[in-house]
């Protein structure tokens, strides 16, 4: 029931916004997030936005994870040679 | 963010070599730890978890439990008779997430008592409820308020709109719950052990993960919020690992992407506004203080259970149903005798089996 789906802002009027997934648009209410921007990536449940996905965050996790994965191929190598 | 870092993202978080590199790290900090035991609290973790088949891919040793974090299944009789109660009155339109509409109540459940002419819509959003009433002058439309911090809000707005713009014919029927006070109730029982929690990523980006600090600092339980890709879960069971290895107990953030300490103050001002905490009961775990959220005086004129003081069926429960202990991760549901047999999802005897995000649909559809 928690379930919220990534969608990108494409409109935003007052503190209604629109939102696209798959090519279609559909309305969404910005009450809950006011400082929403067009381009911003936001996350949806049950149509509100509750919060925008932050950029520096996604460059963080990614290179948390190579990281991860080269260290896990360089102890392959490792233990291979 | 842009899009293609986003996509870039998305797909490393599902990708089969990240999952291998990940599970490599958790198989060496698992030998370290010994045997440990890592509850989720979310349904939608739930699934993830059985959809990507990840207990299995774990070392022996690390043993997935669900607690109580699917709102649906949690939500006692009590209220879906109530439910029920306020549908089979004349003029009422009963509003509910599609989630609430099979789970038995005592003798009937919302979408047994809609086949008998009672009035039961289906919505997405609260918003849609809302705009039922306006369309629909003639008719009392109750929304059934189910779902934990994520959801609350939401129904918070819509009820500051419908007072705002003085809409008459909408109430809400409150039966929020609130994930802390659970995990506090868990963790007060003589018999709960688990060694970290998962917690809820949706949960967490209203109320703050700061929210968890208690659990960590307080009763000295590992805890790591969580995404709901795969490999977003695999990292953060390597967090949960990690700390145990280290004798550590602090509220770590995996899903960083969307998950701040301090959650999102607009929604917390907007529930602090409407509700206020109230006691509440729980399946499995009974009443809770504070764990409910009831509408602070202004609101009240919205309440459905005051503007409709319907008598409710006596409580029954299910003799033989145990959703009661797979919600506090008392037992796997292949334990109890009805699994699989007289309770399925097509024929579904406890809430655990009838919501998409229950823990005994989980199992039955994903294996065990």
């Amino acid at each position: 029931m928690c379930l919220a789906i990534p969608m990108r802002l494409r409109e935003v009027c007052g503190e209604l916004g629109k939102v696209e997934l798959g090519g279609v648009l559909r309305e969404v209410s910005l009450v809950l997030l006011p400082e929403a921007r067009v381009g911003d990536h936001v996350l949806v449940h049950a149509g509100f936005a509750i919060e925008a996905l932050s950029e520096a965050e996604a460059a963080e996790t990614l290179a948390l994870l190579g990281e991860v994965m080269a260290a896990e191929a360089g102890g392959e190598d490792g233990g291979h040679g | 963010m842009a899009e293609e870092a986003q996509a870039a993202l998305q797909a490393l978080l599902r990708s089969g070599d990240a999952a291998r590199a990940v599970l490599a790290d958790i198989g060496r900090l698992a030998a370290r730890t010994g045997p440990v035991r890592l509850m989720e609290v979310c349904g939608t973790h739930t699934m993830a978890i059985r959809r990507a088949g990840i207990p299995a891919l774990l070392p022996p040793g690390v043993e997935l439990l669900s607690g109580p974090g699917c709102p649906v299944c949690v939500t006692p009789n009590a209220v879906i008779d109530r439910a029920v109660a306020l549908a089979r009155v004349p003029g009422v339109c009963l509003a509910t997430f599609g989630d609430m509409l099979r789970v038995p109540g005592s003798s009937t459940s919302l979408d047994g008592v809609r086949a008998t002419g009672a009035e039961v819509e289906v919505v997405y959003s609260p918003l849609d409820a809302l705009r039922l009433a306006e369309e629909r002058p003639t008719r009392e439309v109750v929304f059934a308020g189910v779902g934990f911090e994520t959801t609350a809000p939401t129904v918070a707005a819509v009820l500051r709109s419908a007072r705002a713009r003085g809409v008459r014919n909408f109430s809400v029927l409150c039966a929020h719950r609130l994930v802390p006070p659970a995990l506090d109730a868990l963790l007060a029982r003589p018999d709960f052990r688990v060694d970290g929690f998962l917690m809820p990523g949706h949960v967490s980006v209203v109320i703050g993960s700061r929210a968890f600090l208690p659990v960590a600092e307080g009763r000295g339980v590992p805890c790591v919020v969580a995404g709901f890709e795969p490999v977003d879960v695999l990292l953060a069971l390597r967090m949960l690992l990690a700390q145990c290895a280290e004798g550590r107990a602090a509220v770590e953030v995996e899903y960083r992407l969307a998950v701040r300490p301090e959650g999102n103050p607009h929604a917390q001002a907007l529930l602090a506004e409407v509700f206020a905490p109230e006691d509440a009961a729980w399946r499995g775990l009974g009443e809770i203080p504070a764990s409910g959220l009831g509408l602070r005086a202004d609101y009240r004129g919205l309440d459905a259970a005051r503007r409709f003081p319907v008598e409710p069926e006596p409580t029954r429960e299910h003799p033989g149903c145990r959703c009661g202990e797979v919600l506090v991760g008392a037992i796997h549901p292949p334990a109890c005798a009805l699994f699989g047999r007289a309770c399925t999802p097509a024929r579904p005897l406890g809430p655990c089996m009838v919501s998409s995000e229950g823990t005994c649909a989980a199992y039955h559809r994903y294996g065990f």
